[in-house]
């Protein structure tokens, strides 16, 4: 194996690892104030055929970022009122937003299936680009990986480092309490829930215009769901999400590139299909194995309804 | 598309009844889909002959599809309710619906079915299918002359004999004029996963293949090659449907279902109640197989010669699987002299010489 595969390898787990970054953060911030949104698959797709379309009629891929954003606002808007206004029950909401996302997406996207995009040319960081090994994977990429980069430490430092932040986090620990000291809970996590969604709906952006340039039907495939459960294996630390999606992006090109070497090795295939979700949980699994720091991280009120009255 | 036709069917029986059944009411066609009909693919190829058969047999018959049907227990609901809803033919386009079809066909005894792809029939249920590796051998040869690299990279999706034959076909076209040649083989264990396939194809082309082909069905294999033509002389041969206006300049040819004329043939057939049950296995010759239009960079001798080997295909003359063939292993499976037979291409589970990938055993 020479240089040049490795730097294939490292810049291809870059670029798929980057979606699920995007869509775990935005759904680790709605967990962090203890509202479940299972809506991911579904906001994501619908971000997804927003970002194409307009993407295709204006030919700006940057106002098709924006689109999909709004989409994905547009879909959590729809969650939180359902859930956090009419008090119905999180997981069920999000269930059916993922059902209903995913349904929608096709039913808006029919026009846009014949239609290709042309791909957009990634931004190359002068000088360091051409580093050997890590130059292309690191500053030869889409605007959108240096912003799931931005992301993580923004994410990380609001949520630890700010006032707003901890105010946050302690609606999701015990809404009650924050509710009893003056926090409007159901703003926060209102909040909370549309931020998740834009970030769904700019991950599925990422998708449908840069990653595969195109939208069919489907196309999201489950990233959604791998993003969700990202959160929980990674104990709602920032940080090991991005650990966990290179990992999953990682062991999915490199078992790849073993199946293409063209050497013989007999493993089943769908034994390696298999192996980047194996691996990732196992990994995520032993660096977050401390029970009570999975206590501490893992909001306290995940996923119940917050009665302001009671 | 759906709804109208129902209207128009409904339309059209009342009033004939008013009119005291002067003439003969049109026979009602079903289809069952797997996929969304979309814009490429395998449904958009049976979508294509549906309304070709339509229109050729207009006033005959009306149409009605549901697509995005899943295989299981969904699959019978649906094809009973069309069975109920007095479907007098009723097409099912993919392997998982052959148990619930032959259900149901033994309930609508009257109802004529027909299966794509599978390998159970009745009284009044058919099979059909296509001689994809037909094509599938054609390709290879032509990516066998035009490789600089001498490796072709295969996205595959699931380990069956279907795809297996695919591959097998592909790598002996490109063998018979390269003999430096291999095949390498992604498997993706998806039938659509745009990301996937792309991805999967981005590594074969990063590893030296640069002639790229699939098995799947988005389109992501064509646009991946299209986007690396320029930089790595990538081509592509795409698959189910001819999908140049996705690889402009990277598709050189592809391998094409083309469903229309069989469908209009038999349900004539059936109309004439000349129908007596059938297994149709079609490939070139009967027009169900088709090479996508050849690009102006696949040089002019060589189109010449596909041309001659297609020709050849038709009479029968070359068979992509004439033996000898030896399996990877060196192990002889066809003996010089014969072809290999139906039943075995159907069981292939081996790789030939010439795909370097190792067979995925389960």
């Amino acid at each position: 194996m020479g240089l040049n595969f490795i730097s294939s390898i490292l810049f291809a787990t870059v670029v798929a690892g980057t979606p699920l970054i995007i869509v775990a953060l935005g759904e680790l911030v709605t967990e962090k104030a203890g509202v479940l949104n299972l809506g991911a698959e579904g906001t994501m797709s619908v971000g997804a055929v927003a970002a194409f379309a307009v993407a295709h009629h204006t030919g700006n891929p940057f106002l098709g970022i924006l689109a999909g954003m709004g989409a994905g606002i547009l879909m959590s808007l729809l969650f939180g009122i359902s859930a956090l206004t009419l008090m119905a029950n999180q997981v069920a909401s999000g269930l059916a937003l993922s059902i209903f996302g995913v349904g929608l997406s096709a039913f808006i996207g029919k026009p846009y299936e014949s239609v290709a995009l042309a791909s957009v040319e990634p931004i190359r960081i002068p000088l360091l680009h051409k580093i050997p090994l890590f130059g292309p994977a690191l500053f030869e990429q889409q605007g959108l990986v240096y912003f799931s980069w931005v992301l993580i430490v923004l994410v990380a430092w609001f949520l630890y480092r700010t006032k707003a932040g901890l105010v946050l986090r302690a609606v999701g620990e015990s809404p009650v309490s924050a509710h009893s000291i003056g926090y409007g809970v159901v703003k926060i996590r209102y909040q909370a829930v549309l931020f998740g969604g834009a970030m769904a709906g700019i991950g599925g952006a990422f998708m449908s215009v840069f990653y595969t340039p195109m939208w069919v039907e489907g196309m999201v495939a489950g990233r959604g769901w791998i993003a969700l459960s990202l959160v929980v294996f990674a104990t709602w630390r920032p940080a090991r999400v991005m650990i966990g999606a290179y990992l999953f992006g990682g062991c999915m090109i490199a078992q790849m590139f073993v199946q293409g070497s063209g050497v013989r090795i007999n493993i089943p295939a769908q034994a390696l299909s298999a192996m980047p979700y194996a691996a990732t949980v196992l990994v995520l699994v032993l660096i977050s194995r401390n029970r009570s720091t999975i206590r501490l991280n893992s909001p306290a009120s995940l996923g119940q309804t917050f009665l302001p009255d009671a | 598309m759906k709804t109208r036709n129902l209207a128009l069917a409904t339309l059209a029986g009342a009033v004939l009844c008013s009119t005291a059944l002067t003439a003969a009411e049109p026979v009602k066609v079903g289809f069952v889909y797997v996929s969304p009909v979309g814009d490429a693919g395998w449904t958009y190829q049976h979508d294509l002959g549906r309304k070709q058969m339509e229109a050729a047999l207009k006033g005959q018959v009306t149409t009605k599809f549901i697509e995005n049907v899943p295989e299981g227990a969904d699959a019978e609901r649906i094809i009973r309710q069309l069975a109920q809803d007095g479907n007098q033919i009723i097409f099912t386009t993919s392997f998982g619906y052959m148990n619930p079809t032959e259900k149901v066909s033994k309930t609508f005894p009257k109802v004529t079915f027909f299966h794509a792809t599978g390998y159970k029939s009745g009284a009044n249920m058919g099979i059909y299918n296509a001689r994809f590796y037909e094509g599938r051998y054609l390709n290879g040869v032509i990516a066998g002359k035009m490789s600089k690299t001498n490796v072709a990279g295969y996205v595959a999706a699931f380990p069956i004999p279907e795809v297996v034959m695919g591959i097998n076909a592909f790598a002996r076209g490109m063998k018979s004029v390269n003999p430096k040649a291999e095949v390498r083989v992604i498997w993706v264990n998806s039938w659509f996963d745009p990301g996937k396939e792309r991805e999967a194809a981005m590594t074969l082309i990063a590893q030296g293949a640069d002639m790229i082909t699939h098995h799947t069905d988005s389109t992501a294999v064509v646009q991946a090659a299209e986007e690396k033509h320029k930089e790595k002389g990538t081509w592509a041969f795409s698959y189910h449907s001819d999908m140049a206006k996705y690889g402009p300049t990277a598709q050189l040819s592809g391998t094409t279902h083309v469903w229309g004329e069989f469908y209009i043939r038999t349900i004539k057939e059936v109309l004439d109640k000349k129908w007596k049950g059938t297994n149709v296995w079609g490939g070139m010759k009967e027009g169900m197989i088709q090479l996508a239009p050849m690009s102006k960079s696949v040089p002019a001798d060589l189109q010449k010669q596909i041309v001659k080997l297609e020709g050849e295909i038709k009479t029968g003359k070359l068979h992509p699987f004439a033996g000898p063939v030896v399996d990877q292993e060196g192990k002889e499976r066809v003996a010089k002299g014969k072809n290999m037979s139906d039943s075995d291409m159907n069981a292939m589970n081996y790789y030939v010489q010439g795909v370097a990938s190792a067979f995925p055993k389960n």
